[in-house]
């Protein structure tokens, strides 16, 4: 089980989140060419090693959070709202 | 004392020895199996067998190499060397044949496939299997034991006899929708029961579907493709290439430099970080971890492959020739190359257990492992060129890499010996996302984790 510290609620299980996925992916403008699309849509770094993703927590406080979690070894090295406006606000709290 | 074993499991009693070194340059003389060398072998307290295999030391150059000595890899090697006569391969293992997920699957065999291309695909794959013992002189144990997806909704008949009726069309005769009696007189345990958690109304069938036997499948392609001349190579991993131009010219590995006029790809849940040794950057893959496990052995309890999927509930089960049944279920939803899973699944698929065969629910745990998935972004494979001129792919097999193992190596073989993709595979490619032809056959989208 991988343990979430999720800045709202705390530490938590993983079962209480649904994985969103590779969250360094930065989608184009509306107008941008089609490969720029087939890239952001389609193509995968895949790192094995320490990647950026994005986790809901579903059956807590349904907030989206943006991690940095090893693939090899599960270790979460940070982790922050993924909203910037209300990550923002919560280091300005601490 | 000795224990004996019958012939087939021979290949375990030679294992030992070939640590010891044993190294001709020559290909074996390959022992045939037969009825009369097993009945000879028993009288002789089995001591009859020899090695299956060699342990060649790898050489500095080879015409072919493939990196990767899982199925698909070996099953490459044999066809190259059977179906189109060319020498001087090696096969390149990081760690042991059959360690990876040849050796982590829940070994069904089917090919109920829907879209044009996947269809051809998995049924020359299935007749592949049927026949593979025979032309590999090597019981893989292949049984036809029939494959039965429960269906739980007018809705899904309807979708399941659509598909089911492409295949009798297209080539599988054996597809049959059945109603809930004929399901019931062929399996009489599963939860028909007023308040069970999914209810039952029918099943579709295909009966030439069933289970194999993995180990021996590695096995029986190695010793078949040694007996071509193959190099099996293990413990040697793949750390870096060397380009020059458009092509690769050497492959660094953990036992020296060995250079290859073809190299081919077929590394299952690690194709990106060889894909990024090759100097590449992405792929339409994502590396996910996938559960199986095995319960203490029991006596026979069920004849079928039984599969279900409806709402957030995946699951299927057979039951091992040794007893144990054999069963998964869903992925661990995140994204991994770690061989090991997690309890979350292990809970889910507990449930999704005993809610269709509760007889299940006193049964203990033998073991629980988790391979490493290539997960492509439709959830079909790629068995293409590469933008390098000699680097050909494999990979991309999600949930289906066991059974598609012969055809897989069979097309991948034909694809490096003639420098073209044969037309059943011609949209195995990287392109077809860009245009726009993705082979999505559950119509989940661009994410890699709902193609289980």
């Amino acid at each position: 089980m991988i343990r979430i510290n999720c800045p709202f609620c705390g530490e938590r299980d993983h079962s209480e989140f649904t994985y969103g996925g590779d969250g360094s992916i930065v989608y184009p403008e509306l107008d941008a060419p089609a490969e720029e699309w087939v890239e952001a849509i389609f193509q995968r770094e895949n790192i094995r090693g320490v990647q950026t993703e994005t986790w809901h927590h579903v059956s807590g406080c349904r907030q989206w959070l943006v991690i940095e979690r090893d693939t090899m070894t599960h270790e979460i090295h940070s982790i922050k709202a993924a909203h910037e406006g209300v990550a923002k606000v919560l280091e300005a709290g601490t | 004392m000795k224990t004996h074993r019958q012939g087939v499991f021979a290949v375990a009693d030679v294992l030992p020895r070939r640590l010891l070194g044993h190294n001709t340059g020559n290909p074996l003389e390959m022992t045939r199996f037969s009825a009369w060398s097993v009945f000879r072998n028993g009288l002789s307290g089995q001591s009859g067998w020899t090695r299956q295999w060699r342990d060649p030391e790898p050489k500095k150059q080879y015409d072919i190499v493939i990196v990767g000595g899982g199925l698909h890899g070996l099953a490459t090697a044999y066809y190259l060397a059977k179906n189109h006569g060319l020498k001087n391969i090696a096969i390149l293992e990081k760690g042991w044949l059959g360690g990876g997920n040849a050796g982590r699957n829940t070994t069904i065999v089917r090919s109920n496939y829907f879209m044009p291309g996947n269809r051809q695909f998995y049924e020359h794959s299935l007749e592949l299997w049927e026949n593979l013992s025979h032309e590999l002189n090597y019981n893989v144990m292949f049984s036809q034991r029939s494959h039965i997806a429960l269906l739980h909704s007018p809705g899904a008949i309807d979708g399941a006899a659509r598909r089911y009726n492409t295949m009798r069309l297209t080539g599988t005769p054996d597809a049959e929708i059945w109603d809930l009696e004929k399901l019931k007189q062929n399996v009489p345990h599963l939860n028909y029961g007023p308040d069970s958690r999914f209810p039952i109304l029918g099943a579709a069938v295909q009966k030439r579907a069933g289970t194999a036997r993995h180990d021996a499948v590695a096995w029986g392609y190695a010793r078949a493709a040694d007996a071509l001349g193959v190099d099996i190579i293990q413990n040697c991993e793949v750390t870096s290439t060397s380009r020059s131009g458009n092509s690769i010219t050497s492959l660094t590995t953990s036992r020296g430099e060995i250079s290859a006029k073809k190299v081919g790809f077929a590394v299952a849940g690690n194709t990106s970080r060889l894909w990024q040794m090759a100097g590449f950057n992405t792929l339409p893959i994502e590396s996910h971890k996938l559960q199986a496990f095995v319960s203490e052995p029991l006596k026979p309890l069920l004849d079928q492959v039984v599969v279900f999927g409806v709402g957030g509930a995946h699951f299927y089960i057979s039951q091992s020739d040794k007893g144990g049944m054999v069963f998964g279920g869903d992925l661990d939803w995140y994204k991994s190359y770690a061989q090991r899973g997690n309890l979350p699944i292990v809970q889910d698929v507990a449930e999704c257990a005993v809610s269709i065969l509760p007889c299940l629910g006193r049964v203990r745990l033998l073991r629980h492992w988790s391979g490493v998935m290539d997960m492509s972004m439709d959830g079909s494979p790629f068995i293409c060129k590469t933008p390098l001129d000699n680097l050909y792919l494999n990979a991309g097999w999600n949930y289906g890499g066991f059974k598609a193992s012969p055809a897989s190596g069979w097309y991948f073989a034909d694809l490096i010996a003639n420098d073209r993709p044969h037309e059943t595979i011609a949209n195995f490619n990287l392109d077809r996302f860009a245009q726009g032809v993705s082979l999505d056959e559950r119509g989940a989208g661009p994410d890699p984790k709902l193609h289980g």
